[in-house]
């Protein structure tokens, strides 16, 4: 185990692969000289040299699309976009073509690429540099979204994304870049997708959640437990393919559950979580499904009324007391 | 005047040329057809008139280069290999056909040919192809990328994205427009500021021309010429092939847009007879030769449909098939 930043494990985890797989190929706005605006690939230029490591010009659209076509012609590409913000100006070759091209070609080709993209709330950056855009990608099929809350998940996940055969939108926190945590050494370390994790163990109420809601439901957990309440948190890790089972499993321990999301409530992945547990724990559920998720809202500049936009640890811990006052 | 063809192609290539643009116009007047039979149904946007520029262009090209194109590519297809019968399947829905019958007529794909795709999305296979052609190099492969799109395509930005990037990375990409003068029913002067197409590429250092997308000569010649070019710099090029379709931009569309006296001076350049004639007056061959050609022509697309008929639906697990690996 060593200790080290979200930031450095992935980091590490590019270079493993790089080393690993000649077709590996790294691409993005400011990736190479720059060694990227939260430099996570730095030191990749210097290492794998320019064929392999590339800045693309600022033309999100294209840097999916030839992505694509390198994908189809024997590559794998990695490709940073610079954050989840601009992947709007990629949707067209994002949800038209990457998700699409197996499938309309009757399983004649795969596309064997990564799309990195930060993103998140809380920097002050306001409205166009704060989104959290999960949902939509996890609502078209024919992508897998991978979304780490820990530098162990962002190493092993970003590995398994890069020698998976589907296209992969990994979705990495801003905020996170700096968490500190243990990695395992293992070179061979792959976290598998679709896979939720136990984050913390408890008996009373089911806090699910990924990225850095996750990070933030389990120092919720820490408070709660000091008031005597025993929370189980569940990290999902991937949100496609999506691990009901984990959670069904301890909702039906607990009775109890929260769902987080730091996206907007409105149509957000946090109702369809909670469908699924009201289908699959409806007889066990001692209350409704609590849901913790941004305001609807364009994200303010101001810290004093943006931290009202992102759910908080407050709102987490608010959210579980509610749930454990209430009864069906 | 006009070189003579065999200057320029063996007899036996100069007939291919023509077997192959019978044989493409056969298969789409048939898919007409077959449309108004409601055995083809969806969107079905038809080549005729403009087979001189596929059939040319692909002549002009290795095997090994890949071809893309948008979604009036049967004939691309067709002519770089895929069997007119699991075409049709395609286009009639059914599970022979060339992508399992799911994607249909804007959708034709088949990796063993190098034919790398239909796409609807206006604009959607420029930075696909740009990224094959990465890939090529990459991989030390000697091939470059074909890319063929409309006129109503160059006002995407995408268009102006990949012209950029594959002069940036200097990547082996052959662009050919087929500019039939409208995109639906807007013709090119109403969309474009700069209607010269192929005078576009300046912004990007890319060079380009302008060849006549009627005659299937001049576009074998000019594929022919750019492709070496760009197989040997390893940099973009870009054809604009002037050309028509004598039909509406899909079966939905009667074309009012267009004048008669247009339509009408068009199909006196009709790229099929023209070649023949120039076939049978330089002795290449008789004219008994080209009608033996349209009867094996119509026989392969009645095949292809007998064949289509015949097939099976796909079933019905096959809708969750094909999303992941
Ligand atoms: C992004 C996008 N916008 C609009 C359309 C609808 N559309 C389909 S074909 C077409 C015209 C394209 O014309 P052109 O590129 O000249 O090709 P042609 O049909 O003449 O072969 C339009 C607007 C589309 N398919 N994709
Ligand atoms: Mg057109």
């Amino acid at each position: 185990m060593s200790d080290m930043t979200y930031r450095d494990a992935l980091n590490l985890a590019l270079k493993e692969e790089l080393r690993r797989d000649p077709s590996v190929v790294i691409w993005g706005e400011d990736v190479a000289l720059y060694e990227g605006s939260f430099k996570v690939t730095r030191g990749l230029l210097a290492e794998f040299g320019e064929e392999r490591v590339k800045d693309t010009p600022i033309s999100e659209n294209t840097i999916i699309g030839v992505a694509i076509g390198a994908a189809m012609g024997g590559v794998r590409p990695v490709v940073e976009l610079m954050t989840v913000n601009f992947a709007l100006l990629a949707m067209d070759q994002l949800v038209n073509h990457m998700t699409k091209i197996r499938y309309m070609f009757g399983g004649q080709t795969w596309l064997p690429m990564v799309v990195r993209a930060p993103g998140g709330g809380g920097s002050q950056l306001a409205a166009q540099h704060s989104q959290s855009l999960e949902t939509f990608f996890m609502h078209c099929p024919g992508m897998y979204v991978a979304v780490p809350a820990t530098p162990a998940d962002a190493r092993g996940l970003l590995k398994t994304a890069i020698r998976d055969n589907n296209p992969v939108v990994f979705l990495e926190h801003e905020l996170l870049y700096n968490s500190r945590g243990e990695v395992p050494d293992d070179p061979e370390y792959l976290v598998p997708f679709g896979a939720a994790s136990v984050l913390r163990e408890g008996t009373d109420v089911t806090i699910v959640a990924y990225s850095r809601m996750s990070i933030l439901a389990l120092q919720a957990a820490v408070e709660l437990e000091r008031e005597g309440i025993s929370c189980e948190v569940i990290d999902l890790r991937t949100l496609n393919p999506l691990d009901t089972a984990t959670f069904i499993a301890s909702v039906q321990k607990t009775g109890r559950a929260v769902v987080v999301e730091e996206c907007w409530q409105m149509a957000g992945l946090g109702g369809h979580l909670a469908w699924l547990i009201h289908r699959d724990c409806f007889d066990t559920l001692l209350a409704p499904v609590n849901r913790v998720s941004g305001l609807d809202v364009p994200m303010p500049y101001s810290r004093k009324i943006e931290k009202l936009c992102i759910p908080q640890m407050e709102t987490i811990a608010a959210a579980v007391r509610e749930t454990l006052s209430q009864k069906y | 005047m006009e070189t003579k063809l065999r200057a320029v192609l063996p007899d036996q290539d100069l007939i291919r040329l023509y077997e192959q643009m019978v044989l493409s116009r056969e298969f789409e007047e048939s898919c007409a057809e077959q449309y108004t039979k409601g055995h083809i149904t969806g969107f079905l946007h038809l080549y005729s008139g403009q087979e001189a520029v596929a059939v040319g262009a692909t002549a002009g090209l290795h095997k090994d280069d890949y071809i893309l194109s948008a979604y009036r590519e049967h004939v691309q297809a067709i002519v770089r290999g895929a069997e007119p019968k699991r075409v049709m399947a395609e286009l009639f829905g059914k599970a022979t056909g060339i992508c399992k019958g799911k994607g249909g007529s804007m959708h034709l794909f088949d990796p063993t040919l190098n034919f790398m795709g239909g796409y609807a999305i206006v604009g959607g296979q420029f930075p696909i192809a740009v990224g094959l052609a990465f890939a090529a190099r990459y991989r030390g492969e000697d091939r470059l990328a074909a890319c063929f799109f409309g006129d109503g395509a160059v006002n995407q930005g995408n268009f102006h994205e990949s012209l950029n990037w594959a002069r940036l990375w200097n990547l082996p990409v052959l662009f050919i427009c087929e500019n039939n003068f409208y995109g639906i029913g807007t013709e090119v002067h109403r969309s474009s500021a700069l209607p010269d197409i192929h005078k576009r590429t300046c912004g990007y250092d890319i060079p380009s021309e302008k060849v006549d997308g009627m005659d299937v000569i001049s576009v074998y010649q000019a594929v022919r010429h750019a492709a070496e070019w760009v197989r040997e710099q390893s940099r973009p090029y870009l054809i604009e092939a002037v050309t028509y379709r004598f039909r509406g931009h899909s079966m939905a569309d009667p074309a009012k847009y267009r004048s008669t006296a247009e339509h009408e001076m068009w199909k006196a350049r009709d790229p099929l007879p023209s070649f023949g004639r120039r076939l049978v007056v330089e002795g290449i061959a008789s004219q008994s030769h080209l009608d033996a050609i349209l009867a094996k022509a119509q026989t392969t697309v009645q095949e292809a449909v007998t064949f289509a008929e015949q097939s099976p639906w796909p079933e019905d697990r096959e809708v969750w098939e094909d999303i992941y690996v």
